[in-house]
């Protein structure tokens, strides 16, 4: 079963006209929101993005942006109280 | 042998000791997890030859024996990167796991040398944090990203490197959700005895162990059944659906125990309710599907609701105290 987050909120955008149609955000999202569909990437569905930004680390040609970060209420709250952008303070783990 | 020359390559093994069970277990409750770490650098699994694929892991002993474990009958060569004890995931996050330590570790195990080939195996997990164009670029090794679980690894070697689409994404199964409760347990043990205290401080110190277990069912709800229920609960933000377990255990927990009255019995409903809520938020952070741009909505809205219905349970909590109601 698919979980899925609350909708319309990704910040993921694609640039078709820069895209190369690699597949390399295919190959590096843990969602699968890409496909790639007459040799260009296409998002599938925004609403499964969690933000982790894997896929514009991995574009070459600067065609897919994200506003990564952690979606995590405890890295917003500790990265609210120290002013900075919100962080994981874990020392290691299943996660933060 | 050719790679006698490298002194600096470390041994290791598929097969996990019991002493490494034990860890596995104790890092899953929060003991010693700040020491648990491996050595960065090459490592050799089996008899791998020149010829033998690179995995490329962090160096929070979990990630690692669990890449070790899946790899039983292969040889390998292990480079683990130095992500200060964190897990890929999170390492890749922060950028530890990342782009620059690759290349320096590829540069200080003199990998060039130990391997003909110019192919690594990364963690698609581990994407988040490197940049595989640029690391062909400067190294000349090419970036394989393989499973996001390393229990596929022998299939995806089969499938002579090619990773299929389920392979590709990340599950978040309810023994995923399960592995993860203990530690948001332990972490919540301190404020909730803190917090237990400060109430029966008010109340009158005979209610610490009723207040201790009211308490410890709210944490229960927030921590460890929303959790395992996730899919399951209705709504799709978390505190929400925390609230909503947090809310029926209590109203079920005072099915049981009746309070003496109905302003205590209010103010143990909300003060429960929003601890609830307030911890199923927090595992926002260990879920696999949460963004960053949708936790902060979903905070917009809970904490000042979470703010309110704490303020009110206090206020009644000594309201009752205080006026005899």
């Amino acid at each position: 079963m698919k979980q899925v987050y609350l909708k319309n909120v990704s910040t993921l955008t694609l640039d078709s006209e820069k895209c190369t149609g690699c597949g390399m955000c295919t190959n590096v999202c843990p969602h699968n929101v890409f496909s790639i569909q007459d040799n260009t990437a296409v998002i599938n569905d925004k609403d499964l993005c969690m933000e982790c930004g894997a896929c514009e680390k991995n574009c070459a040609f600067d065609a897919v942006h994200v506003k990564s970060g952690v979606g995590c209420a405890a890295g917003i709250i500790y990265g609210t109280l120290r002013g900075t952008e919100p962080t994981c303070n874990c020392s290691g783990g299943g996660c933060c | 042998m050719w790679y006698y020359a490298h002194m600096s390559i470390m041994k290791t093994s598929s097969k996990l000791s019991l002493i490494d069970y034990i860890g596995n277990f104790n890092v899953r409750w929060g003991i010693n997890r700040g020491s648990y770490r491996v050595n960065p650098g090459l490592y050799s699994l089996g008899t791998p030859s020149e010829e033998s694929p690179v995995l490329v892991t962090a160096n929070y002993k979990l990630s690692f024996d669990m890449l070790r474990k899946s790899l039983q009958g292969y040889s390998v060569w292990i480079l683990v990167l130095d992500t200060k004890g964190i897990n890929v995931w999170c390492a890749a996050g922060k950028g530890t796991f990342g782009t620059v330590e690759l290349l320096h570790q590829i540069q200080s195990t003199d990998l060039n040398n130990v391997v003909s080939h110019r192919k690594l195996v990364l963690p698609q997990l581990g994407a988040i944090g490197i940049a595989a164009h640029e690391v062909k670029k400067i190294s000349g090794f090419q970036v394989i990203y393989g499973p996001v679980k390393a229990s596929d690894i022998p299939e995806f070697f089969e499938n002579n490197f090619k990773v299929t689409k389920g392979m590709r994404e990340v599950q978040f199964t309810l023994w995923d959700r399960l592995v993860l409760t203990p530690i948001e347990l332990v972490h919540s043990i301190i404020p909730m005895f803190i917090i237990s205290l400060v109430l029966s401080a008010i109340y009158g110190f005979s209610n610490l162990m009723s207040i201790l277990f009211y308490l410890f069912i709210a944490v229960l709800a927030g921590a460890v059944i929303t959790p395992a229920l996730l899919p399951f609960i209705p709504s799709r933000s978390f505190s929400l659906k925390g609230a909503l377990v947090g809310a029926i255990l209590s109203l079920f927990t005072f099915l049981w125990i009746t309070p003496s009255n109905i302003l205590l019995f209010i103010s143990l409903i909300s003060m429960m309710t929003v601890i609830s809520s307030f911890l199923a938020m927090n595992f926002t952070g260990s879920s696999t599907y949460t963004s960053l741009s949708g936790v902060k909505k979903e905070m917009s809205r809970a904490v000042p609701m979470q703010f309110g219905f704490l303020v009110m349970g206090v206020i009644l909590f000594i309201i009752n105290r205080f006026m005899g109601v």
